[in-house]
């Protein structure tokens, strides 16, 4: 996918001033944060299933090596094939060549973020083969020539009068003239036009959520069941993963999908969560004849065993930008690559390099919601300091935040000047918000402060408030 | 250098190895994989097998699907033919060649017209048996072979589904066991699919519409266990 973080700051500030934006991300917090409260409190393990989650991870990340090769002799001996890319140059060729093996002229898509980074639609598109998104969201925006704005709901920035006239400009040449504002009436309309695609596709390209080394199967989870029509109407089977996505055991991946789902969407389980293991089986009356699995690295096997490996632990949930109040405020699209929010603002300077996506580390308030409602508890706020440290130590920081860091690195080292700088702060600043309680204006905040007010501190620290309450629970 | 040489070299750079895990450390992981170990089971189904029934319908009506319970085989027609008639539905089904299904007496309800097969594009209802139920969270869980077509699962807008009480386990783990159990250690057919109420999606302003790309209905048969089961 083409970047533009570098244009975060003007991307964010013409997204603050955006009715449509504004209107479909502020209904984030409403909708998806309520449901996974509501289906964390349900699940008492909730909590130690997290635990284990992260060290599970850990785990894999520690014999990555070995739980892919594994997976690879698994997909093997299945009748399968793993294609091996260290970059995505490498897996564009290698979905390629499979396709031009099976004379395919269509092929059809299940939702995948890794095909999103190897921008494999365009180049699919350019070798004259013709992709077709099927999840409902990916289909919005495939017609619409835009990106996702959110890892598991793509079309998150499209309004329903948007949908509607989309859908009556590009549906005319399946015989679908009218202008339809019922939602249903929308899906459905989209529902019979994918229909035939499914059928006559001669390739069915999907990601993974996860591999198993146990078995060699791909797993795929979504609610719409275009991820199974996808993979087992066309002759192949595609499935594009990241190298990161292995794990050893079918209980392992149970543990991670009891996260998943409660993490994205609240749901216990998304509706549909297929295992496919190799391609048909002598006897079997449906099922795909060939199944590859193009297993892409692209920087990731740089993470491993460096001060940010906890990035690799990432179930692509989506818990951390729901959360997100800057995420709620510039909406996706600012951070300028795949991945928005905070996963974005901490994994794009590793994928698109630091200059690149200087600026998304600093898109935080550091409130740590990302962090607690993290499934596999990935340290967020902690590897953004560690962007903008290095960013500051490479002076690829602008002048401002270079200073702001510097000074803030200074005061951090001497924690009592720290702490007495801050209570000055905080008094200061609650002070400037006065009864209201509101800030309208603060230098080095501009970017905020012009189209929202900021929430005054209290007038206390945060340690002394810690301070105060240990004080008061003795 | 083989990309495959490539990647896998740099993670062990990384990991401050020189080559592949080789010996005890090998086998350890190899009897990691072996052993596959449960991890956290969530407790709400330690409860007797009858109350795990109870347990999967409510989940399962929780999701949006519809459920029936139903004494034997015997009863599964007029569910079938109640189904069809309240949802203004045609009397065509397309049934898996499920040999579990042969025991269905739909002979004696000469109105539904079955054909077996894999899913076609024109087919409006589909009927299917299942491999497990899961309790714990209302889950099918489908094994697709040559008498259980996967397509069966997502092509038609309706889906019934027939499931033996006996075959409803508590937990995903316990599914995994008995798949282990009729497919051997190590193998899986070639689609393994969960299945948790009818299709949606909320990709438009993030309203809730049923019947995405899958499924707009499904409808569970619970049938009592035969003597044959018990
Ligand atoms: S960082 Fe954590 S919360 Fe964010 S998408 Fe990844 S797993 Fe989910």
């Amino acid at each position: 996918m083409q970047v533009e973080s570098r244009r975060f700051k003007k991307q964010a500030h013409e997204a603050l001033h955006d009715e449509n934006i504004q209107k479909a991300f502020s209904k984030v917090k409403t909708g998806f944060p309520v449901n996974r409260a509501k289906a964390v409190s349900e699940l008492p393990e909730f909590d130690d299933l997290r635990d284990a989650a992260r060290d599970l991870k850990n785990h894999i990340l520690a014999h990555l090596d070995f739980y892919l090769e594994t997976f690879e002799e698994q997909v093997t001996l299945q009748g399968g094939q793993v294609h091996w890319c260290s970059s995505y140059a490498e897996a564009r060729d290698a979905v390629l060549k499979i396709c031009e093996a099976a004379n395919a002229r269509t092929v059809t898509k299940g939702k995948s973020m890794i095909t999103e980074e190897m921008s494999l639609n365009s180049f699919l598109e350019e070798k004259g083969i013709e992709p077709i998104e099927t999840d409902l969201g990916e289909y919005i925006i495939q017609l619409a020539h835009e990106t996702p704005s959110h890892i598991i709901a793509p079309a998150l920035h499209k309004t329903k009068d948007q949908v509607t006239e989309l859908f009556h400009e590009k549906h005319g040449k399946y015989g679908f003239h009218e202008r339809l504002t019922d939602p249903q009436a929308l899906v459905n309309e989209a529902r019979s036009i994918l229909r035939q695609k499914y059928v006559d596709a001669d390739v069915g390209i999907t990601g993974a959520n996860f591999l198993i080394a146990e078995t060699g199967s791909t797993v795929i989870v979504t609610n719409e069941g275009n991820g199974d029509l996808t993979q087992s109407l066309p002759k192949t089977h595609i499935a594009v993963s990241s190298i990161e996505k292995v794990v050893p055991t079918l209980e392992d991946a149970s543990t991670l999908l009891r996260l998943l789902a409660r993490s994205a969407t609240g749901q216990e389980m998304s509706v549909y969560t297929t295992f496919s293991t190799g391609p048909r089986r002598a006897d079997d009356i449906d099922g795909p004849a060939a199944f590859h699995v193009v297993l892409v690295d692209a920087g990731r096997s740089e993470l491993v065993g460096s001060d940010k490996q906890d990035l690799l632990r990432c179930l692509k949930c989506g818990a951390c930008m729901n959360h997100c109040p800057v995420y709620q405020a510039v909406g996706g699209h600012s951070y300028g690559w795949v991945y928005p929010g905070p996963i974005g603002a901490a994994l794009n300077p590793q994928m698109v390099g630091l200059e690149e996506a200087r600026h998304l580390p600093n898109a935080s308030s550091f409130c740590g919601r990302c962090e607690e409602v993290c499934p596999v508890r990935i340290p967020l706020p902690k590897i953004m300091r560690l962007w903008r440290e290095e960013a500051f130590e490479k002076q690829i920081a602008p002048k401002p935040e270079r200073w702001g860091i510097g000074l803030w690195a200074f005061f951090t080292k001497r924690p009592a000047l720290y702490r007495l700088a801050t209570g000055l702060a905080a008094r200061l600043l609650h002070a400037m918000g006065g009864r209201r309680g509101r800030i309208s204006k603060l230098p080095l905040l501009s970017g905020w402060t012009s189209v929202r007010d900021f929430p005054a501190p209290l007038g206390k620290t945060f340690m002394q408030q810690w301070k105060e309450q240990k004080g008061a629970g003795k | 250098m083989t990309a495959r040489d490539k990647i896998l070299g740099r993670i062990r750079q990384r990991l401050g190895r020189e080559g592949p895990l080789e010996g005890a450390e090998a086998a350890a992981l190899r009897a990691r994989i072996d052993g596959h170990q449960r991890g956290i089971v969530p407790n709400r189904t330690n409860i007797p097998h009858a109350a795990q029934v109870d347990l999967f319908q409510e989940k399962a009506e929780a999701l949006a699907a519809t459920v029936s319970r139903a004494k034997s085989l015997n009863d599964v027609p007029e569910i079938v033919s109640d189904y069809l008639t309240r949802h203004n539905l045609p009397g065509k089904i397309k049934m898996s060649p499920a040999p579990f299904l042969d025991g269905i007496p739909f002979g004696a309800m000469p109105m539904i017209e079955i054909t077996r097969g894999a899913a076609e594009a024109s087919d409006e209802v589909s009927l299917t048996p299942a491999f497990t139920g899961i309790a714990e969270t209302g889950t099918l869980c489908m094994a697709s072979g040559a008498n259980t077509p996967s397509t069966l699962n997502f092509l038609p807008e309706n889906h019934i589904v027939v499931i033996r009480a006996s075959q409803i386990a508590g937990t995903l783990e316990e599914s995994w066991d008995r798949l282990r159990q009729a497919f051997g250690e190590g193998n899986m057919p070639r689609t393994v699919n969960f299945i948790s109420g009818p299709s949606r999606t909320a990709d438009i302003e993030q309203t809730l519409i049923m019947g995405a790309h899958g499924p707009r209905r499904l409808h569970i048969v619970i049938v009592d266990d035969g003597p044959e089961d018990t």
